[in-house]
């Protein structure tokens, strides 16, 4: 086994090497340009990059006409929520969101408020996945796109995606999903899901950073965006721009060994997530699940320890890479959004782990990560004054504490 | 984020962790911070009533490593020291000891906090003692 352990694939997996192997021939050799209409130099970088918008849009059940490439996910949900609210002002300016999305959906809105639309963000109830009725009661005339996550990128909660593409539909109002985490490690529609645009990433599914595409439906209806990138028209006129000929290659590779591969990875790694939960749960108390282990990613799990601190956590698995929800960085001590969001308190939120199991991830790698947990969360908690008043059994609810 | 080697020293060994007797007189406890921000800090100071000097100095944190280290190197340091001079402990000096950087400076302000509430306890204590064959304080029937 070799150290550090990676073990946070929600922030990014490492490139397949038979992804590579199918990216480096058009770096030197097939160097073309796809808008090179004369010459053989861009009829071939354009054959590969029409092989990977058909790789890519089997991946989620598409057409491939239907995927724009872009710079990335962050980009594909600009894209689709601001050319959305800009194309569609006349029908509505109302945009519907949830509080656990990415940011790249958050600050979306939030721009798009300060330039006039309004957003409703909603709640999401304990296991971290939104309410239907909310939603109902949500939508008014003035609704044009609801866009609502697939899957959570730290708690790995798996939205009712069909449920709210049903309701969309019902409404005549566009929906849009950031995929970005679901796609390729979770069976992903578009047709069953009744979604409208889908954004997508590679660096998540086993491809390279830097490229990512979004999913625009083309018929039924057919879906228009106004372009966010301007120059030349590439794309269907929605994202104008040189295509990046590798990474596209790269995405598409990657999307078809997913959806290969995506039924014997997904079962190898919810049994190791769940052997990692239990091994944690067998080892420690007062640990908790944040969101859903039912409507959850098959290789995510998010703990809380409660009584230690996750920044000190980390700082005691040095040679185990996965991430805190406590972000101790700031006067404010602001944890995780998403965490707080499921109402668990902050105090639960600042204790929190998330791991992210991916394809190269060993049952070696797993145990080696809950001994070496185990013991860091017993040595803080012997120096935790929060567990040893619980033990003490004072409640710390009802406590006075000294803020600063 | 980057931890200089004293704050990783002081994390992985830390100096004098552990409880004294909240019921002792000569003890004084500080708890301060709140487990919604992200730390903690318990420190207690044992003093020796007749030198006024800190014989002993324990302390528990929650947070994170910088808090920890904080409250490591503040009972290090009350060690030995009399109460007033354990009173001009700043905050400024735990930051340069252990070279923190801008965004763990509260983790130092922390800790002076819990050296001022320890003390701070300690001395109502021995008020409290004090106070105690006061003639008000006791009932005549």
């Amino acid at each position: 086994m070799k150290l550090p352990i990676y073990m946070d694939y929600h922030a990014t997996t490492p490139v397949d090497p038979r992804v590579v192997e199918a990216m480096l021939p058009y770096f030197t050799q097939h160097f073309g340009n796809p808008a090179s209409r004369n010459h053989s130099f861009g009829w071939e970088a354009e054959e590969a990059v029409e092989t990977a918008r058909k790789q890519v849009a089997d991946l989620i059940g598409a057409n491939a006409k239907e995927i724009i490439f872009t710079s990335g996910a962050t980009e594909a949900n600009n894209l689709a929520i601001k050319g959305a609210a800009e194309m569609y002002r006349e029908k509505g300016n109302h945009i519907i969101t949830c509080v656990t999305e990415h940011k790249a959906v958050i600050d979306t809105c939030k721009k798009l408020e300060k330039l006039g639309s309004r957003v409703t963000y909603l709640p999401v109830q304990k296991d971290g996945r939104i309410s239907l009725d909310e939603l109902q009661a949500a939508i008014t005339d003035k609704t044009i796109l609801i866009t609502i996550m697939a899957a959570n990128n730290e708690i790995g909660v798996l939205q009712p995606i069909a449920e709210i593409g049903a309701i969309a539909k019902a409404k005549g109002i566009l929906f849009h999903t950031d995929a970005v985490q679901a796609a390729g490690k979770v069976p992903f529609d578009v047709t069953q899901n009744k979604v409208d645009l889908v954004s997508l990433s590679a660096h998540k599914l086993y491809g390279p950073k830097g490229v990512g595409a979004l999913y625009v439906r083309r018929r039924n209806p057919r879906v228009l965006l106004a372009e966010q990138i301007s120059g030349g028209g590439h794309e269907r006129g929605m994202r104008s721009g040189t295509l990046n000929v590798p990474g596209i290659v790269g995405l598409g590779a990657a999307a078809a060994l997913a959806k290969a591969e995506m039924a014997t990875e997904a079962a190898r790694l919810s049994a190791m997530r769940d052997r990692l939960n239990k091994k944690f749960h067998d080892n420690l108390d007062e640990i908790y699940i944040n969101g859903s282990m039912e409507h959850r990613l098959p290789h995510n799990l998010n703990i809380s320890f409660a009584y230690v601190e996750g920044e000190s956590l980390l700082m005691g698995i040095n040679d185990v890479a996965v991430s805190s929800g406590s972000a101790c960085t700031s006067a404010s001590l602001e944890p995780s959004y998403v965490l707080k969001a499921l109402g668990a308190g902050d105090d639960l939120a600042h204790s929190s782990i998330r791991f992210g199991l991916g394809r190269w991830t060993t049952d070696e790698e797993v145990d080696y990560v809950v001994e070496k947990l185990t013991s860091v969360v017993r040595r803080l908690r012997e120096m935790s004054p929060l567990y040893e008043m619980v033990k003490e059994g004072v409640d710390l609810s009802k406590m006075q504490w000294v803020t600063h | 984020m980057a931890y200089s080697n004293k704050v990783i020293d002081h994390y992985e060994n830390p100096r004098n962790v552990g409880s004294l007797s909240k019921d002792d007189a000569n003890v004084g406890t500080g708890l301060v911070g709140a487990p919604e921000c992200g730390d903690v800090m318990k420190l207690q100071v044992k003093v020796n009533p007749e030198t006024g000097v800190i014989d002993d100095a324990k302390f528990k944190t929650f947070g994170c490593g910088s808090a920890i280290a904080s409250s490591s190197l503040a009972t290090e340091w009350l060690k030995g020291k009399t109460v007033d001079q354990a009173l001009a402990i700043k905050n400024t000096d735990i930051v340069a000891e252990l070279a923190l950087p801008p965004v763990k400076i509260h983790c130092s302000v922390l800790a002076e906090d819990a050296i001022k509430a320890a003390i701070a306890d300690y001395k109502k204590k021995q008020d409290e003692k004090t106070g105690s064959v006061q003639p008000t304080a006791q009932p005549t029937a």
